[in-house]
């Protein structure tokens, strides 16, 4: 029995170290535009296609792709941001959840449009590689996923920490007008910020795109997890999305091995219940 | 037709009918007879076909599949004449999206009444046939069932539903009964089996049945595993049935999952048979896109007459629009085919007529492993799935004998 708890919950923080990159972006725009990313979905679908293409196309592996698509996640977040959000939001938050539910059906449907509605995977060398420690199997991409979720994680607080950029964002996050007074130019750290949380979108849609399917309502099958761990966590903080991110995914899997895969997919929302009603700023305050 | 065409909800217009069009307009204008519509109205009314199925949501896949096979039959009998009994009146297909949802595929039906339906072909899901049938039974328009196995289907009493395929009671017999056979002839047969489904009607009903089943074989089964659509991993799954150390494994769910679970069985090494009967995800994206870990997965499922010669074109021109030749294509193909015969025989498009003619049809000119049509209640008599494997990178019929393109490798060889 303990043999298959613990593979339960190996199983669980590699299915949760995904769960923390999706979150990851849409807490830190959370965190910074105090705005819910409804298009957080569609634009890890594209991220999925992108990593889709590079393989089938160009022969990439994904994990090649993963810069480029970290940094083509950030160049076009920071577009979305100056070109769309910011320009039709008129500095009100409701406008902003508005756009991007907008974006997010304009996505899909284009997506829909363009890649039709075929799943499509890919068959990678080494995609179906397992490491076995006596009775413990790993699946590799899983495992490498989990480190990857760690090291960006450390990565990204590290320099929201420490760098000039990230004590700017910092000052953004909590408090707007006193940063602008400074002369911080915030709309340029919004559109930063968003960009950022686009680029962790890449790196997860590349390591997603292992081990999982890209159709175009993919991002629906996470969203709704992500949201879930971001409050869990504390909405803003990154150690929170880390924390939180890895404890669904345990509790999902754990639930899921024990109650049965259908009942244990309750362990989700019973969370995000038992949050807003026992926690409702998450396990971590928001740090920003 | 295009791809593009069969997932928008514009009907697609052929070159030859774009060109007959524009032929017609020129020879009218030639002979002056644009200034008299009364001759252009001696035209044969068209019959208008709803065509229902998920172009969008979890199932859109196999719902476009359903499509395009659907279009290229109405293609082939307007090519070939359209319906002589009707003055050669062509079959218009008016398309809807049931959106992978119960409460869009029963919509589709009510806006399409408005616009003068004649008769109803769908659906995929078995939960949206069943109520968009119900829907189009208010009326009493024929409705005609391509794809959709649930057996509630056929067994509510309503006359205008007819399902050329077999239902999954008659699929899960015929399966069981197959894969005892299999078992003997290998010298092997299984003694135990994990059962993994979806938990909508498709999945749990055809579940409960090979559960009930298997015992009458001698095959214990270890265990029952639902799982939603979608499911993010199945790791878990796999773990399970690893320590159950069943022999075989059925798992009947819809094609994202059962492509995802070949491959964590694949990858945790599991040595365990798949089995499954009407597995939703059994077909060429599953070997296309898992080679290694679809080899040796066997299915019984809907298939084609490997000896037909129809076959092989329709495949041809089902790849040149970059889809898959799976059964949900020739299925409503042959679907608008038993159609186009019910209504040559009734020679009228009245609801009633139309659908005795169906509950008479006998009808026997498709390219599927079945005997003529008999309908009892709706339900195709003659209809029969088949035994399939993955076997060198490709799906072959394995049972029954009469269509058998090779033999059954049974158990899988152990995982290296």
């Amino acid at each position: 029995m303990w043999e298959f708890l613990v593979s339960a919950v190996i199983n669980g923080l590699m299915s949760g170290a995904i769960y923390v990159l999706v979150a990851l972006g849409l807490t830190l725009i959370y965190g910074v535009l105090h705005i819910i990313n409804f298009a957080h979905g569609s634009l890890l679908m594209l991220g999925m296609y992108a990593a889709f293409f590079a393989w089938s196309m160009l022969g990439i592996s994904p994990y090649v792709t993963l810069p480029f698509a970290c940094l083509g996640g950030f160049v076009l977040g920071y577009l979305l941001y100056r070109g769309v959000i910011g320009r039709f939001s008129a500095g009100k938050d409701e406008n902003i959840l508005l756009i991007t539910l907008g974006l997010a059906i304009i996505i899909e449907n284009l997506s829909l449009f363009f890649f039709a509605s075929d799943t499509r995977t890919i068959s990678m060398p080494g995609g179906d590689d397992i490491i076995i420690i006596g009775w413990l199997m790993i699946s590799v991409p899983k495992l490498i996923s989990f480190v990857a979720a760690l090291v960006l994680c450390a990565g990204l607080s590290l320099y929201i920490s420490r760098s000039d950029l990230g004590k700017a964002i910092r000052a953004v996050a909590k408090e707007r007008q006193g940063a602008r007074v400074v002369g911080i130019n915030v709309e340029r750290i919004y559109a930063i910020s968003y960009g950022l949380g686009i680029a962790c979108l890449g790196a997860a849609a590349c390591l997603l795109m292992t081990s999982f399917y890209v159709s175009p309502a993919v991002g629906h099958a996470f969203v709704l997890v992500a949201f879930t761990t971001v409050v869990l966590g504390g909405m803003g903080s990154f150690v929170g999305a880390l924390v939180g991110g890895l404890i669904i995914g345990v509790a999902e899997s754990v639930s899921g091995a024990f109650l049965g895969e259908q009942l244990g997919q309750i362990a989700i929302p019973l969370i995000f219940v038992l949050i807003l009603l026992f926690r409702p700023t998450g396990l971590f305050r928001g740090s920003q | 037709m295009n791809k593009r065409d069969i997932q928008s909800s514009r009907v697609p217009v052929t070159d030859s009918r774009r060109r007959r069009t524009l032929l017609g307009v020129a020879g009218a204008a030639a002979t002056g007879t644009l200034g008299f519509p009364g001759l252009m109205l001696a035209q044969p009314a068209p019959v208008r076909l709803g065509l229902i199925h998920s172009i969008t949501g979890p199932t859109a896949y196999n719902g476009q599949h359903c499509r395009a096979g659907a279009l290229m039959a109405i293609e082939d009998v307007n090519a070939n004449g359209g319906i002589k009994a009707l003055g050669g009146a062509k079959l218009e297909p008016v398309l809807g999206d049931s959106q992978s949802r119960v409460e869009v595929g029963v919509s589709e039906v009510e806006r399409m009444q408005q616009q003068g339906i004649h008769a109803y072909q769908g659906c995929y899901n078995s939960a949206v046939v069943i109520a968009a049938s119900q829907a189009a039974a208010r009326y009493g328009t024929p409705f005609v069932v391509d794809v959709g196995v649930s057996d509630l289907i056929v067994n509510r009493g309503l006359k205008n539903v007819f399902r050329l395929s077999p239902g999954f009671g008659s699929c899960v017999k015929d399966g069981i009964a197959t894969l005892d056979a299999i078992g003997k002839s290998s010298g092997r047969p299984a003694k135990s089996a994990v059962l993994v489904h979806e938990s909508s009607e498709f999945g749990a009903s055809t579940t409960k049945l090979i559960q009930a089943q298997l015992p009458g074989i001698g095959i214990e089964v270890k265990d029952v595993i639902a799982h939603d659509t979608p499911t993010r991993s199945f790791d878990n799954v796999v773990m399970k049935i690893r320590s159950l150390s069943p022999d075989l494994v059925m798992h009947t769910g819809y094609v994202n999952e059962y492509l995802l679970l070949a491959r964590a069985l694949h990858r945790f090494r599991a040595d365990v048979t798949a089995y499954s009967i009407l597995g939703g995800g059994f077909g060429a994206k599953l070997v296309r896109e898992a080679p290694e870990a679809s080899a040796y997965m066997l299915d019984f499922n809907h298939w084609y007459n490997p000896k037909d010669a129809r076959v092989a074109p329709l495949r041809k021109r089902t790849e040149d629009l970059k889809m898959d030749f799976i059964f949900e294509v020739y299925c409503a193909y042959n679907a608008v085919m038993l159609l186009t015969d019910a209504l040559e025989r009734a020679g009228t498009v009245d609801n009633e007529a139309v659908v005795a003619s169906l509950a008479s049809s006998t009808w026997s000119d498709h390219f599927l492993p079945y005997g003529p049509t008999k309908f009892v209640n709706g339900q195709n008599q003659g209809g029969a799935a088949v035994g399939l494997q993955v076997l060198d990178g490709e799906i072959k019929v394995v049972a029954p004998s009469a269509y058998a393109e090779a033999e059954a490798v049974f158990p899988r060889p152990k995982r290296g």
